[in-house]
């Protein structure tokens, strides 16, 4: 099975920044066949269209996923009033996710809601993985109990310096030289970190979101314009395509 | 037990339910989820004579009852098709419909041309893709148009040939007429409603197309009286579409008059509805002493 639709019981659910709420369901099946940076497409009681939604880590002993998300919408509001007990119909796990050796030197650097997809690989890392995470200011700071106690070097940014470092991520890794970065956030922040692997000739993967719809491909819904190996662009898709890419295939 | 084949000018389905063109891709990745013989049969994604990039993102928006898409017939190309994708299909025991678009009458007679000689079961003319400013709707909100393409589409066309319709036009019943006098053998409505929804913190509209088409649950209804009145004029069967979600939707579908039916949207919602709306109409029909779909073609007993 590469993915399968899937009612999952809500084992935790605990709101842990602001609109920002933190989900771990059973499902053994999906679970099992999930890699960090991969994705799951909610179904939203009432709405046409799923939530992809990131998957923040895999437990695969104890057949459970996890969810860190924040409420953006109508969609993603309502995905958070689920209760402890409820079941959440879930299609995963969806794309590729990140292609890291754990006992190398991996950077992660994350922005705001793009810091969750990270958490899984960044845990199998654990010391060996150094973290750069910014956020709007200290009330959006998440997971930094879990990249603490995986034990991972952590650092951490705020825009307005209510919390860490008062700056960019980018200020946080230019004396990190690891063997590969990896990447979720803002398109900005992406395009930093995507010149800045390239400046120093380091591997990077980013990981990006898009609007979709079926999320397995077959829509064509979530384009993102990539480059070929020729360097000719195209246009390809998140779901199917990522949603993690090799940095310098993403056309900024 | 009941039977569920039907068929739509010659052409057998195993059952009543096509995947709608461009919802499906090529049938690939619904075959991780079952036997794609748990339909019968799929419309491709709509087919240009040439590969086409599409519409940049955002294509998607979410819409009360349904969702907008400006996809912009993003496609291979009809020769991808045919070498790459139509093999593989055939092996799925499921009948094929290759979908077609165009930016001219010689474009589609081309690709016709090319479909005569694969063993694709049907060709579905779209006329109708709001999405792309040549996809064809020139030809399709005008009797005129319609009848001109299919005509010249006819005369290089081999296959059973399908028109589908837009309904972003004042009667489509007349559109339909104009596509059976020209030589249709089937017609499919409806495609999407042409919509728009916008972002008011950015101003913009969500879909970087601007506007989009809206399917899904809501037009279930518009498209219901469509087929209804287009039922009452023409001779050629309906493939009935637009919003179909449950098997109960199904059959007022196939009451109002279509001889078969395709689902799209309701596949991102649920992925196993083919099979949900399969089974739930074999039970309607065991229920209802139905022994065969095309009983209900039309049934429906108006006041």
């Amino acid at each position: 099975m590469k993915y399968d639709v899937q009612l999952c019981e809500v084992l935790c659910r605990a709101q842990t920044a602001e609109n920002t709420f933190d989900y771990t369901v059973l499902a053994p099946k999906l679970a099992e066949a999930a890699q960090p940076g991969q994705f799951a497409h909610i179904y939203v009681p009432g709405k046409t269209l799923r939530r992809p939604i990131s998957i923040c880590d895999i437990d695969k002993k104890n057949g459970t996923l996890r969810f860190v998300f924040q409420i953006r919408g109508a969609g993603t509001e309502q995905l958070s009033k689920f209760e402890v007990g409820d079941k959440m119909d879930i299609l995963a796990p969806l794309g590729h996710g990140f292609t890291f050796d754990p006992n190398a030197h991996n950077l992660f650097i994350g922005g705001g809601i793009g810091v969750p997809p990270l958490f899984g690989a960044a845990r199998q890392c654990g010391k060996n993985a150094t973290v750069a995470v910014g956020f709007r200011n200290k009330d959006f700071v998440i997971l930094e109990g879990d990249f603490r106690a995986a034990g991972c070097d952590l650092r951490i940014a705020t825009d307005d310096g209510s919390y860490g470092h008062h700056g960019l991520v980018i200020d946080l890794i230019q004396d990190v030289h690891p063997d590969k970065i990896f990447a979720c956030g803002p398109k900005v922040m992406l395009r930093a970190v995507t010149e800045f692997a390239k400046a120093h000739n380091i591997p990077c993967e980013i990981s990006l979101e898009e609007r979709m719809a079926c999320g397995i491909g077959a829509c064509l819904g979530c384009a993102v314009e990539l480059y070929d190996e020729n360097g000719e662009t195209y246009m390809g898709h998140v779901c199917k395509d990522g949603p993690v890419f090799p940095a310098e295939r993403v056309v900024f | 037990m009941a039977d569920l084949k039907v068929s739509v000018a010659g052409v057998e389905f195993h059952n009543p339910l096509i995947a709608a063109s461009g919802t499906f891709g090529f049938g690939r990745e619904y075959a991780e989820f079952y036997p794609l013989s748990a339909l019968g049969g799929i419309s491709s994604k709509g087919i240009t004579l040439k590969a086409r990039p599409g519409n940049p993102a955002p294509r998607i928006a979410e819409a009360p009852g349904g969702m907008l898409n400006a996809v912009g017939l993003q496609n291979p190309g009809v020769d991808h098709f045919i070498e790459k994708d139509l093999p593989w299909l055939r092996e799925q025991g499921v009948t094929i419909i290759a979908n077609i678009a165009g930016n001219t009458p010689e474009d589609y007679c081309a690709m016709a041309e090319k479909l005569n000689d694969t063993d694709i079961d049907m060709i579905e003319m779209n006329i109708s893709c709001p999405n792309v400013k040549q996809g064809g709707v020139q030809f399709g909100t005008s009797c005129a148009g319609v009848e001109d393409i299919t005509k010249a589409v006819r005369a290089h066309c081999k296959k059973p040939l399908m028109v589908k319709l837009s309904p972003n036009v004042t009667d489509i019943s007349e559109i339909a007429l104009a596509a059976e006098s020209a030589g249709a053998d089937a017609v499919s409505m409806i495609n999407t409603l042409t919509g728009m929804r916008i972002d008011i913190n950015t101003k913009r509209p969500i879909i970087h197309n601007n506007t989009g088409g809206f399917s899904g649950p809501a037009l279930l209804p518009i498209a219901v009286r469509m087929v209804w009145q287009t039922y009452q004029k023409v001779k050629i069967p309906i493939v009935g579409l637009g919003g179909i979600s449950t098997w109960q939707d199904a059959v007022e579908m196939l009451l109002a008059g279509a001889t078969a039916l395709q689902i799209g949207t309701v596949l991102f919602t649920d992925p196993y509805a083919p099979v949900k709306i399969t089974e739930g109409l074999t039970n309607y029909m065991d229920k209802n002493g139905v022994k065969t779909l095309s009983e209900l073609t039309g049934a429906m007993r108006p006041w």
